[in-house]
This record gives structure tokens, C-alpha cells and sequence, in this order.
């Protein structure tokens, strides 16, 4: 390549405080290239994309943007610089127009007045790109997670961007609509314009990028051509151990050592929510992993929100050991011995502004505290003892939770419920978001869990997931429950027959 | 954003020391009011008086007393604009008790019954308040000005919109009274917050007034009953309230249905944000609260003492409602 690469990332120092985020991080993207970006949780990935668009201030290093050095203040002049961010989390504004939120901070004027036909035309080019004809007059929380996220990026590209980054784009796609993005990924490159692509999901780097750089421990391991690496290549070096030993252990912490009792737990018959869950049967006997499967839609987390009470459902039966009927509030559910740990882990799981002893300890207070008052040295032993099982890796257990990684907080929320002693454990995508070796704890964890007895209901869209981990997986489709695969159904060919099954081109 | 977190995590905690830039924005609030005592000293005649110091305990207890409660209701993220109405209905009762037939004709009976009356007056308005939020999912700030509104006509209904003068000196102890040459309020100020805050810290209602306050979804799925923590919380307030409109009853030897607690909800609401206090919620600083209250009046005694116009220090305090909430914003950076 003779051309000036349109990124480069030279020497790139940053601390917090005492603590190196970065050490010797370097980084170059050439014109027109989808560059991935991987590394473990706290690799460095989310200082580097925060230094390069100006959130963060670096402590030393050079940026040159198509061969000029740069130095960018915040997010908005980087996005003038042509760096344009698309985070992980959708962050529009919900009840404006789609139009304005394409248009804003650069909207088209006439006589000082924002010229309404002329951005609506412009959003609506914009979206075509993207294979999206909507109504651009309509407010935003009117579309569904997915088209929003697609604005999002409709949006940052709308910034004649000569570099987009994408943290975690994929997140909150079905199938079809990743097949969207990616062909968008593929006109931006064509066009010339570089794309720097983050996910955890390595079989959508082998789709769409070009190139990918690892990074482990503030510093950059290895950059290599896509088609010159394995997938298990890539993860020992994300998390620097040896391939072999990776392909020996499984993919996943999951071993599937034990099978399920006789002793039915849950049982649920044609459970309806008179909206998307339609007809979903589940049971899950003692000491079993029940996975839950089905594509985005499915009515997957809303099932098992009706069996722990968040919500009421509008039809059904179900019957949770002696207990014979629906739940009406989690706290009844709590009570009978169930625990739910939810798959938005920031909005419904964690208490932010608490410590991580707080939040571990919350949803059994009831138990700890001993008329109202919390035992202090009780609570703070429980605490250590979990912090210890789990490997929680903190600054102590006052240090509030929000300043921990996706990995430590969900540990921490597992916990949350490993402390109330449930006899069932329902996971609804326990492991999204978290870095590979986070990941392989808490598989192990689950295993170890429901070794001893406890009985788990998993949600998860990873069939390598459900395949190791479950002793039978539940599929729903549409809010149906279609299939239950066990033994030597169970296997990952089987499964995404069944999930995909009818439902191609239903999504969207 | 998980992995940002990862990051961050390493620079505010993990780096332990604490340096002096730190620690000004960690008590910020007590610096100010330190900075406020060294001004006063200066610039204020007579200002280290044990007379001055009076004076300010007197009129500070109140704006504290009240303040403590917006604390708990602000850390639910909600607030609490009926206050001072309830103040006023509150300081109303009490008198009316008192000084019917029945209180001329067994005093001793009818102080404890007064007292009682006005706080279970508080105590139902700051039920009301919570029963209206959960009941109809209407947001703090609309369900309380009902009271806002209610509780000042019924005080004003109460007295026929007149001044009430007593003459009582055991009820008026609760406002002149002092105790080891300390005026009275400003001890249950202190209790107050003492008490508030040890619940807080330590009692599982505290734990979960703060998770309701941080993040409501989360806490009802951990089988919080998010209802039930909104309800004791301003109901708590009511009851300060309704304690703070006898006090302010008892200094002046009279309920007036119009003037009691006349714009409290704003220094309520400033001396919580003051104290470091969070709108979002999720956050109870009640000592924080206490010197809050503290600046707020002691601004207001500063220009007044000074000779600075009543208009003009309204705007001081508008001045330093703006500092606060600025010096936290860069706080929760």
C-alpha cells in the first residue's frame, strides 16, 4: 500500500490516576479499509476509540489523520475532522423525528429557519443507503431497536466521515439486519471511507473486515490480514493462551458433566402475553440448564419476565414447585426461590451509584436484615466470600459498581442472586457483552451452579452457548414454543434449523 | 458501554491518593461554608456574636429540618413542591387545637394532642403525596403541587385567613426554648439528621430508598416494593414539614396560614442540591443537607446584614443554586 493510511495511531500513552490504560498503543488504517478492533474487556479498545474522538485527552503519542497530525478536544470537532463514533448504546433523542435526529447539528437552513422539506428529503437519502424506507416525519421510539440503531449510523455517516468507528454495532441486530449493515460496511470501504469495527462477535469480523489488530493489556498484541487468522487464533491472543489448549477445553466453560433430576421445578403451559408471546410451554426440571432459544422477537425475554412476575401475563398456566399459579410481583417470585438475572444489565440490573457490596446484597436484605437494620460485619463477610468464589475483580467492595467491567458487574449480579439460595436461576443472556475470559468463568460458574442442584432457565443467542451449556434447549419462535431439542438433537446444525425454521423473513 | 467502563474504572478508584484538587471537590460544600464564616468575619459588624450565632440557629433549624426530608425525596428521585404549604397547615393545627375549648380546658392534654395533630397532619399530606405518584404514576413534580396548592387553602380555611395569636409558652418552647444554651429546633435539626442519616446507612429501608433512587426498573426486579419505599419517603418529609411549620409557629407566637413557609420548597430543594444531593436520584447526603442549609442562610443573613436589598439576595441565592448544581456536574464527570 503506497497510500497515506488515514489513520495513524503512534506511541499512544494514557493513566487514570496510577493506573496505565494504554502503554505503547499504535494502530493503522489504511483508506477504504474495515479494520477490526478486539481485545478482552479492559484491553484498551474503549480508551483508544475515546482518545481518537476526542472524549479523552492522550498522555503522549501522535495521531495523523490522512497524514496530518490531529488533535481532537471533543466529539464534535473530531466528527468535523471527519471521525464519526457510533457507541454500543443507541443514543438518540426518542420522541424527535427520525428526520431530526439524522439532521441534528447539521441541519439545512433557510433564512436562519431549519428548511423542514429539504432535511427530510436528505434523511430520507441517507436511509436509502441503507436499504430503509421509512416515514422520516415519525418520532424515533416509534421504530424498533434495531432500525434506530441503523440511524444511528445512518447518522454518523451522514458526516462525510473519511473514518467511522463502530463499538459493538451488531449488538442489537437480528440476522437480517447485520446482513444490512454489513453491505453497508462494504459501499462505505468502497467509497473510500475507513471503517474501525469493534465487537466481541469474531464471526462477523470473518464477514466484513479486512484487517484486525488485537489488543490485550493496554498495548497492541498482533495486526493481521483477516484471511491469514482462525478464530482460534484470535482468541489466544485476546486472551494469551495457548490455541491447543483452547481447543481441547471447548469454546465455551461449559462441560456438560451432569444431567437433570426427575423433580419437575417449573412448568409452564401456553403461556400468553396477548401480544408477542402467543403460546410458549416450557419445563425445567431440578439440577437441568434449559436453554432458551429463538431470534430477536421471539418472546423470549418477555416469557421468562411473566414467570418471575415482572410482568402479567394473559394467558396460561404455570406451576413453580408447590406454588400453582403466576407470580404477580418478582418480590412473590423472589420468595418462592427464584432468581433473574436480566439481560440489560445497566438498565434493570445494577444500582449505579452503589458499591458493589450494595448491590450484591440487595435482593436478599430482606433475609439479611434483622429488624430493618443491616448486620454490618454479616453483610460484609457474605460479600468477601463471594467476591472470592466469583473472582470479582475490584478495588474492594465499597468501590461502586458502575467503575467495574461488563464481566464483574454481571458477576457481582449473579451473586445478587446466588445469595438468595434460588431453586431456579433464570439467565436471560448471561454472558452478552463480556470479554472471552469473563465469559468462560461465568459459563463454569452456571455449570457449577446447576451441579449442585440448582435448576437453570438460559436465554442466550449463542448456540455454541446453548449447545455446551444446556441439557435441553426450548426453541421459540413468534412467541411459540416450536422445538425442544435434547441429546444428540441438540447440536448447533439442529438448532438453527429450528430457530430459523419459518421464521426467514419474518424479522424486521 | 461496557467496556468504557472497564477503563474508567482504573482512573477514578484504583489510583487511591487523594490530592488536593480532590479533596476541595469531595467537601466542596464545607469549604464554602468555611469560606462564608472567614468573609463574614471580615466584612459583617458584630458578626462574632454569640447573638449572631442565635439568631442563624434560630432561622437556619427550619430550612434544615425541611431539607433533611427533600434529601430522602430527591435521593427517590422525586421532590417535594408541598412543603412549605404543609408547613403552613401543619403551624395552623397545632394552634387551632390548643386553642379550642377543649385545649383551654385541660392544657396539659391538649400541647401533646396539638403536637400530635400537626405531625399526623404532615404525616397524611406526605402519604398523600406518595399515594398520588404510585396510584396514577403521576411525576413528583405535578402530583405535589396539588398539596402545594391544597394545604395552604385548608390552613387558610382553618384561621379564616387571619393571623392566630396564642399565648402559650410550653408549645413555644419548641421555638424559643433552649437546651444547654442551644435553641431548641436547631437540636432537632441535628437529631434529625442523625437519626436519617444512620437509617440510611444502615437500615435495608435506606438501601432501598437509595436503589429505587439509582434505578427503579433494577430495584423492583431485586424485589423492592418501589411503591411502598415512595410512600414511607414522603411520608417522612410530610412529617418533617409538619414539625418545621410548628417551629416556625412557635418563634412567632402566632400561625399565619399565609406567610408559613412562604418559598421553603426552594430553600429545601437549594440547601439539598447545595449538600450535594442529586435530582436523578440515587444519592442521600442529609449531612450534606444540614450545611447546605447552613449556606443558604447564612447568604441570606450575610446581605441582610450588610444592607443589601431583600430582591437582591433572592437573586444571590438563585447565584448559588447555580454553583452548586455546576460544581456537581463536574463532580459526576
Amino acid at each position: 500500500m503506497v497510500d497515506t493510511p488515514v489513520l495513524k495511531m503512534t506511541a499512544i500513552r494514557k493513566s487514570f490516576g496510577d493506573v496505565p490504560a494504554l502503554t505503547d498503543a499504535a494502530l493503522t488504517i489504511r483508506p477504504g479499509e474495515v479494520h477490526a478492533l478486539i481485545g478482552q474487556n479492559g484491553a484498551g479498545k474503549s480508551t483508544m476509540i475515546k482518545i481518537l474522538n476526542g472524549a479523552y485527552r492522550k498522555d503522549a503519542g501522535e495521531i495523523e489523520l490522512d497524514g496530518q497530525p490531529v488533535r481532537f478536544s471533543s466529539p464534535h470537532e473530531a466528527q468535523l475532522g471527519g471521525i464519526s463514533t457510533i457507541f454500543q448504546e443507541v443514543n438518540l433523542v426518542h420522541y424527535r423525528s427520525v428526520t431530526e435526529n439524522i439532521v441534528l447539528g447539521q441541519e439545512p437552513k433557510k433564512f436562519g429557519m431549519i428548511d423542514w422539506p429539504k432535511a427530510h428529503r436528505r434523511a430520507e437519502e441517507v436511509l436509502q443507503r441503507f436499504g430503509l424506507n421509512l416515514d422520516v416525519r415519525q418520532p424515533l421510539h416509534h421504530c424498533n431497536i434495531a432500525v434506530q440503531q441503523l440511524i444511528a449510523i445512518a447518522r454518523a455517516v451522514s458526516f462525510d466521515a473519511r473514518l467511522v468507528i463502530m463499538d459493538e454495532p451488531t449488538s442489537s441486530l437480528d440476522s437480517q439486519e447485520k446482513q444490512v449493515l454489513f453491505r453497508v460496511i462494504r459501499d462505505l470501504s468502497a467509497q473510500g471511507v475507513a471503517v474501525m469495527y469493534v465487537s466481541h462477535h469474531l464471526e462477523e469480523l470473518f464477514e466484513v473486515c479486512d484487517r484486525v489488530t488485537v489488543m490485550r493489556n493496554g498495548g497492541m498484541i498482533a495486526t493481521h490480514e483477516m484471511s491469514d487468522v482462525t478464530k482460534l487464533g484470535l482468541v489466544s491472543e485476546m486472551i494469551g493462551r495457548d490455541a491447543n489448549q483452547i481447543a481441547e477445553s471447548g469454546a465455551t466453560g461449559f462441560g456438560k458433566t451432569h444431567a437433570g433430576s426427575k423433580t419437575v421445578v417449573l412448568e409452564l403451559q401456553n403461556l400468553s402475553n396477548g401480544t408477542n408471546v402467543k403460546d410458549a410451554s416450557l419445563i425445567v426440571h431440578q439440577g437441568e440448564v434449559v436453554g432458551l432459544a429463538g431470534l430477536l422477537g421471539a418472546g423470549r425475554t418477555e416469557t421468562v419476565a411473566m414467570i418471575f412476575g415482572a410482568d402479567h401475563p394473559a394467558g396460561g398456566n404455570m406451576a413453580f414447585k408447590e406454588h400453582r399459579s403466576f407470580f404477580r410481583e418478582p418480590a412473590e417470585a423472589i420468595n418462592a426461590g427464584i432468581g433473574y438475572c436480566t439481560e440489560d444489565r445497566k438498565a434493570e440490573g445494577i444500582i449505579p451509584g452503589l458499591s458493589i457490596r450494595e448491590n450484591l446484597t440487595l435482593a436478599m436484605n430482606p433475609r439479611l436484615a434483622k429488624r430493618g437494620v443491616i448486620p454490618r460485619m454479616a453483610e460484609r463477610e457474605m460479600v468477601a466470600d463471594f467476591i472470592d468464589k466469583l473472582s470479582v475483580k475490584c478495588a474492594g467492595m465499597d468501590q461502586p459498581i458502575r467503575e467495574l467491567s461488563g464481566g464483574n458487574q454481571q458477576k457481582v449480579l449473579l451473586a445478587r442472586w446466588m445469595a438468595t439460595q434460588p431453586d431456579l436461576l433464570i439467565l436471560d443472556e448471561p454472558t452478552r457483552g463480556i470479554d472471552v475470559g469473563a465469559k468462560r468463568e461465568i459459563q463454569t460458574l452456571i455449570e457449577g451452579l446447576s451441579a449442585a442442584g440448582l435448576s437453570v432457565l438460559m436465554i442466550s443467542s449463542e448456540f455454541e452457548e446453548l449447545v455446551e451449556g444446556a441439557n435441553r434447549v426450548v426453541v421459540l419462535q413468534e412467541g411459540k414454543t416450536i422445538a425442544t431439542l435434547t441429546g444428540g438433537d441438540l447440536n448447533e446444525d439442529s438448532l438453527l434449523a429450528a430457530v430459523a425454521g419459518e421464521a426467514e423473513g419474518a424479522a424486521l | 458501554m461496557t467496556m468504557t467502563k472497564a477503563t474508567d474504572m482504573t482512573g477514578s478508584s484504583a489510583s487511591g491518593k487523594m490530592n488536593f484538587g480532590q479533596l476541595a471537590r469531595d467537601n466542596g460544600t464545607f469549604l464554602a461554608l468555611i469560606a462564608l464564616i472567614l468573609i463574614n468575619m471580615i466584612i459583617t459588624p458584630n458578626f462574632l456574636q454569640v447573638q449572631t450565632l442565635y439568631v442563624n440557629l434560630t432561622q437556619v433549624a427550619t430550612i434544615a429540618i425541611v431539607a433533611i426530608g427533600m434529601t430522602l425525596v430527591i435521593a427517590s428521585a422525586g421532590i417535594d413542591l408541598s412543603v412549605g404549604a404543609v408547613m403552613a397547615l401543619s403551624g395552623a393545627l397545632a394552634p387551632f387545637v390548643f386553642l379550642s375549648e377543649f385545649g383551654m380546658a385541660s392544657p396539659g392534654l391538649a400541647l401533646v394532642l396539638s403536637i400530635a395533630v400537626a405531625l399526623l397532619a404532615g404525616l397524611l399530606c406526605g402519604m398523600f403525596n406518595g399515594w398520588l405518584i404510585n396510584q396514577f404514576a403521576i411525576q413528583p413534580i405535578v402530583a405535589t403541587l396539588v398539596l402545594f396548592i391544597a394545604a395552604r387553602g385548608l390552613a387558610q380555611v382553618l384561621t379564616n385567613g387571619n393571623l392566630q395569636v396564642f399565648d402559650n409558652p410550653a408549645f413555644e418552647f419548641i421555638g424559643s426554648g433552649r437546651v444547654l444554651g442551644i435553641p431548641f429546633q436547631a437540636l432537632m435539626a441535628v437529631a434529625f439528621a442523625l437519626i436519617l442519616s444512620w437509617v440510611v446507612r444502615r437500615t435495608a429501608y435506606g438501601r432501598y430508598l437509595l436503589a429505587v433512587g439509582g434505578n427503579a426498573k433494577a430495584a423492583r426486579l431485586s424485589g423492592i416494593s418501589v411503591n411502598r419505599v415512595r410512600l414511607a419517603t414522603y411520608a417522612i418529609c410530610g412529617v418533617l414539614a409538619g414539625f418545621a411549620g410548628m417551629v416556625v409557629s412557635a418563634i412567632n407566637s402566632a400561625s399565619d396560614a399565609n406567610q408559613t413557609g412562604q418559598l421553603m420548597e426552594l430553600d429545601a430543594i437549594a440547601a439539598a442540591v447545595v449538600g450535594g444531593s442529586n435530582l436523578m436520584g440515587g444519592k442521600a447526603p442529609i449531612i450534606g443537607a444540614l450545611i447546605g442549609a447552613a449556606i443558604i442562610q447564612l447568604v441570606k443573613y450575610t446581605l441582610l446584614a450588610n444592607g443589601v436589598h431583600d430582591a437582591v439576595a433572592l437573586i444571590a441565592k438563585a447565584v448559588i443554586i447555580i454553583l452548586a448544581v455546576y460544581f456537581q456536574f463536574n463532580r459526576s464527570e
